[in-house]
């Protein structure tokens, strides 16, 4: 049984390796893949752990996929993460699991959280508890390709200001080859990207609508307005033709790779579009339609767990308070291009002139947060109400119909 | 296709060149070009630049190994080679250990409950891995193994399909052999050991191959087991940097080849042997 | 190996007959098996049904909950989608991978020329990482101008086929790399049970002046039986169990578009450690294990028997 020895060695030697042979206390901080959230956190880890010589932080990181089974499996096991990167819509789940803990009021007093973030942050307030407090929010904008604009005859520095516009910009910028293959889109359609948060927080208010009544808890969309945001969605693949879905297999790889001249996205992209050296991109407000703007923002909050106790709760508040600071927010800004959640590191001079914050800074005035349940299976029934249109062609008012119940479903099982 | 001649034997000991033989040679070598040419995409388009992916040719223009410098600068490709190769490594010599000792146990022992241990054994053959995944992950978490290479190795660290193989080959070997060197002293280990298990090398070695591969392209539980990206195994670890690069189709076929280079190097050089094992777990398994 | 400890133990050990020797050792060979079956595969086998009775979900203790969640699984409509997309991958996967395979090693047999080459490149498909060729085909797939094939079409003038973005299509274009995959162990599989079959058969075959095609029928197949309920059990299974492909082929829209693609797998993975409902997925995995086992006896007895 020599052998069975080695295999217990290797994985003690292993968890042991991993446990780190550091004596100052450490706190492990948990957020999901996202290359420039990596980074960025790193930068602020290491800042951190300079200023605080006797604390080190472990930084673990998983694919989004999986991020909210893996917190909840090991944090309910009594292991994980102190400090943990979390969805603001998932914030329900954890309190009712227990797994994070209400933050500190003596390091985080209510009337100077409330003065200085953004009034988004309430969703992160339960039962008169702040259970988390995000480093930045995000917003959505239309990007746009300036060569493309420009080889089409449009005036690069002028991006569609409405909706109206916006269609007659995307009619103009699609190519398609001899036999009507688009082979570069006009506006890079994606349902799964950000095109669902546009169509429930944007299209479907425009059209004199709201996605939700109710704290969010009932689902208002299957009417005139909703049925006018899927029409207008599903032309855009039907009827002008300016856009597929599935070209190059998602927006922002149209986008990224020259051959869309339009996308909807989100501030996090920002990192990923700044590689872009084919061309030059400007961005905008998301384009206004009978006269209304809207906007979608959300943020994923830092919390404490329920196993950060003692000197390692210390050590976590600490943490939390330098990674929700406004240094943190301004180094985030740099790397992510998520915008500061402080009003006051938010709202500058410098950001509001600056072209490509400005617009997302804009939209975050006039933004709404939907306070899902399940943003995955929300985003499912989004996708599908879509595809049963342009794959199985089916009536968008039935589609509509068929979206709305179940995601009634979905809400009412997670308030069980 | 219909006047090839009659059977293998014949054939193979004949050489007469016939038109409906050169038919069907072509046919199977068109045949066989097309399995290949998937792979043989994968490599050239990871030898392109991000502006050629497009031009469909198989020959890239400027065949440059830029890519994989970049996928491999960044030190996580070879991490997960090292996971992958420990986790299948550690997997396999114990299956080759375990699986054939308790394949000799029934094959050449006599006891009470021989056939019970047998049958309870074979019967995890009907237990598909899906439903013990949620055990399993529950144990893991409990003992603390998510994120180990124990908690990616341990569910296989036996199996009863190789039990039954090395049973089957057990059950070959003569007596005789066993009962001389038990005249000579030896005890049962040594005898298992020294004796039994050198007359089964090329059982062995197919259970190492299956094995090997099986744990070498797993992808369902390592996915679930695993959380940082250091401990990721190279299927999940590919799969995870396909979802990173944003679509960027020239890395993620260098990632897919240096998947897949490894092994197809390994083939090459041991071919006669994995398909010589291959064909003993068919007709044994 | 044995607790052979100092003198008692000792002396208990020689007053052993040679049997009672042998039977300890046995045991003793077995016991780290036997724990580790018990611990690694039935406990956890029995964990599987009794969480299938619960709502587990990883937040809160497990209660039981009686049949809740076998009712509504078969009450929900997605069930039995993703019943009859894994059926469909069963029955296309297992008799054209079959076929295809039997043809090759058929053929493949009789050709000496470059035979060890030939065979490679059959093999080589068998030796990829499902994880990473779905990538590989998933690209493939594209529309123009990127896809490979949608590019072929295009240039000798098919029109483009939506592929993955269709819900009749998208099924077999992820069965595809699956089939791809695993030809190569079955044409070295048929070509061992081939090769098995005493050339005397054939020879005397031919002395009768049986057609070929009658050889094939009345002696080939039938001798290959054994092979070909082992191929047939396997590879069901194989195509029952589908996953890797699904997962990273539709990974924006697991099992999609609308469903079509999804099979059991998936939809177990995603109830289990997406949703978090881990006894509904254990019901899901208790059907799973039930399809398995009564696909199985039904080939075995229908192959067997006939």
């Amino acid at each position: 049984m020599r052998f069975k020895k080695m295999i217990a060695g290797l994985a003690f030697g292993v968890s042991v390796l991993a446990a780190n042979a550091a004596s100052a206390v450490e706190i492990e901080y948990w957020q999901y893949v996202f290359d420039s959230r990596v980074k960025a956190m790193d930068q602020l880890i290491q800042k951190f752990q300079a200023a605080n010589p006797g604390i080190t932080v472990k930084h673990t990181t998983f694919p989004y996929a999986e991020y909210q089974t893996k917190v909840a499996a090991t944090v309910s096991a009594g292991q994980g993460p102190d400090v943990v990167q979390l969805f603001y819509g998932w914030v329900d789940g954890f309190i009712a699991g227990k797994l994070i803990q209400p933050l500190p009021k003596d390091a985080f007093p209510h009337d100077k959280i409330e003065a200085e973030f953004f009034p988004i942050v309430t969703a992160m307030k339960r039962n008169g508890e702040y259970y988390g407090l995000p480093t930045a929010v995000r917003s959505l904008a239309l990007f746009y390709n300036k060569k493309a604009f420009q080889a089409a005859g449009l005036d690069p520095n002028k991006p569609p200001q409405t909706i109206e516009e916006f269609v007659a910009a995307a009619e103009k910028t699609v190519k398609r080859d001899g036999s009507g293959n688009i082979v570069s889109e006009g506006f890079a359609m994606d349902m799964a990207g950000q095109d669902h948060q546009w169509w429930r927080e944007v299209l479907v208010r425009q059209n004199g609508g709201v996605p939700y009544t109710d704290n969010d808890r009932k689902v208002a969309y299957n009417n005139e307005a909703g049925l006018k945001a899927l029409q207008f969605y599903v032309d855009l693949q039907n009827k002008q033709k300016v856009g597929q879905l599935g070209f190059m297999d998602e927006a922002q790889a149209a986008f990224k790779g020259g051959l869309a001249a339009m996308t909807i996205d989100g501030t996090f992209r920002l990192g990923a579009f700044n590689a872009i050296k084919s061309f030059e991109w400007g961005v905008a407000e998301l384009p206004a339609a009978n006269g209304v703007r809207s906007n979608y923002a959300s943020y994923f909050a830092n919390a404490i767990t329920g196993k950060a106790q003692g000197e390692k709760l210390d050590a976590a508040k600490k943490f939390l308070a330098y990674v929700s600071s406004p240094e943190a927010m301004e180094i985030w800004l740099k790397a992510v291009g998520e915008l500061p959640a402080r009003r006051s590191a938010a709202l500058t001079q410098e950001n509001l002139s600056n072209p490509i914050y400005g617009p997302f800074l804009k939209g975050l005035e006039y933004a709404h947060t939907t306070l899902f349940v399940d943003e995955a299976a929300q985003r499912q029934v989004a996708i599908d109400m879509v595809n049963r249109v342009l794959i199985q062609k089916q009536d968008p008012k039935e589609s509509l119909a068929e979206a709305a119940k179940a995601e009634q479903a979905i809400i009412d099982r997670a308030a069980k | 296709m219909t006047t090839a001649p009659l059977s293998a034997h014949g054939a193979r000991r004949g050489f007469p060149v016939r038109p409906g033989r050169i038919i069907t040679w072509t046919l199977l070598f068109l045949g066989g070009l097309v399995m290949v040419t998937p792979i043989l995409f994968m490599l050239s388009t990871s030898l392109k630049d991000a502006s050629q992916v497009y031009d469909l040719r198989l020959i890239p223009e400027a065949p440059s190994l830029d890519n994989y410098v970049t996928v491999l600068s960044d030190g996580r490709f070879l991490r997960w080679f090292i996971n992958s190769l420990i986790v299948a490594v550690c997997v396999t010599l114990s299956n080759v250990f375990f699986d054939s000792l308790v394949g000799y146990t029934l094959a050449k022992f006599n006891f009470r409950g021989r056939y019970l241990v047998f049958i309870a054994i074979l019967s995890t053959l009907m237990i598909p891995t899906e439903m013990l995944v949620i055990p399993w992950y529950l144990m893991a978490s409990n003992f603390g193994w998510i994120d180990t290479y124990w908690g990616i190795m341990f569910p296989g660290m036996m199996t009863a399909f190789g039990t039954f193989l090395m049973k089957q080959f057990f059950e070959t070997v003569p007596d005789e052999f066993l009962e001389a060197a038990r005249v000579d002293g030896l005890n049962e280990f040594t005898i298992w050991w020294r004796v039994a298990m050198p007359l089964v090398t090329p059982a062995l070695s197919a259970l190492a191959i299956f094995t090997f591969l099986g744990n070498w392209t797993a992808f369902f539980w390592p996915l679930i087991v695993t959380n940082s990206r250091d401990l990721y195994t190279l299927p999940v670890g590919l799969s995870s940097f396909a979802v990173e690069q944003a679509i960027q189709w020239e890395m993620i076929m260098t990632g897919a080849s240096l998947a897949t280079i490894p092994t197809l190097i390994v083939f090459l050089l041991l071919q006669r042997y994995i398909v010589r094992g291959v064909m003993l777990a068919g007709l044994k398994g | 190996m044995v607790t052979a400890s100092p003198a008692k133990s000792s002396r208990l050990w020689d007053g052993m007959s040679l049997r009672q020797k042998r039977v300890l050792w046995a045991w003793s060979f077995l016991a780290v098996p036997i724990l580790f079956y018990s611990v690694i595969r039935f406990w956890p086998t029995l964990e599987a049904f009794w969480l299938s009775f619960t709502d587990w979900n990883l937040l809160r203790p497990a209660s039981f909950v009686g049949l809740a969640n076998y009712i509504r699984l078969v009450n929900d409509p997605l069930f039995w989608q993703v019943f009859r997309n894994t059926a469909a991958y069963l029955v296309i996967g297992t008799p054209l991978s079959l076929l295809i395979s039997f043809a090759v090693a058929y053929y493949l047999d009789r050709v000496t020329f470059m035979h060890g080459f030939i065979r490679a490149l059959y093999f080589l498909p068998f030796l990829t990482t499902a994880a990473a060729m779905a990538w590989v085909w998933r690209w493939f797939y594209q529309p123009v101008p990127i896809g490979v094939i949608n590019g072929f079409l295009s240039s000798i003038g098919i029109p483009q086929q939506p592929f993955l973005r269709s819900v009749t299509q998208a099924l077999p274009a992820i069965l595809a790399p699956a089939v791809w995959a695993g030809l190569g162990f079955q044409v070295i599989i048929f070509m061992a049970g081939l090769r098995a079959i005493p050339s005397s058969y054939y020879e005397a075959a031919r002395i009768d002046g049986l057609s070929e095609f009658t050889i094939l029928r009345k002696i080939t197949i039938p001798l290959l039986k054994p092979t070909i309920v082992f191929l047939v059990v396997f590879s069901s299974i194989g195509f029952l169990r589908i996953f890797d492909q699904v997962y990273n082929m539709t990974f924006n829209d697991p099992g999609g578009p609308l469903n079509t693609t999804k099979p059991i797998v998936l939809m177990i993975y995603q109830t289990a450690f997406k949703s978090m409902e881990m006894g509904y997925a254990a019901a899901q995995t208790v059907v799973l294990f039930l399809i398995l086992l009564v696909v199985s006896l039904i080939q075995l007895r229908v192959l067997k028997d006939r």
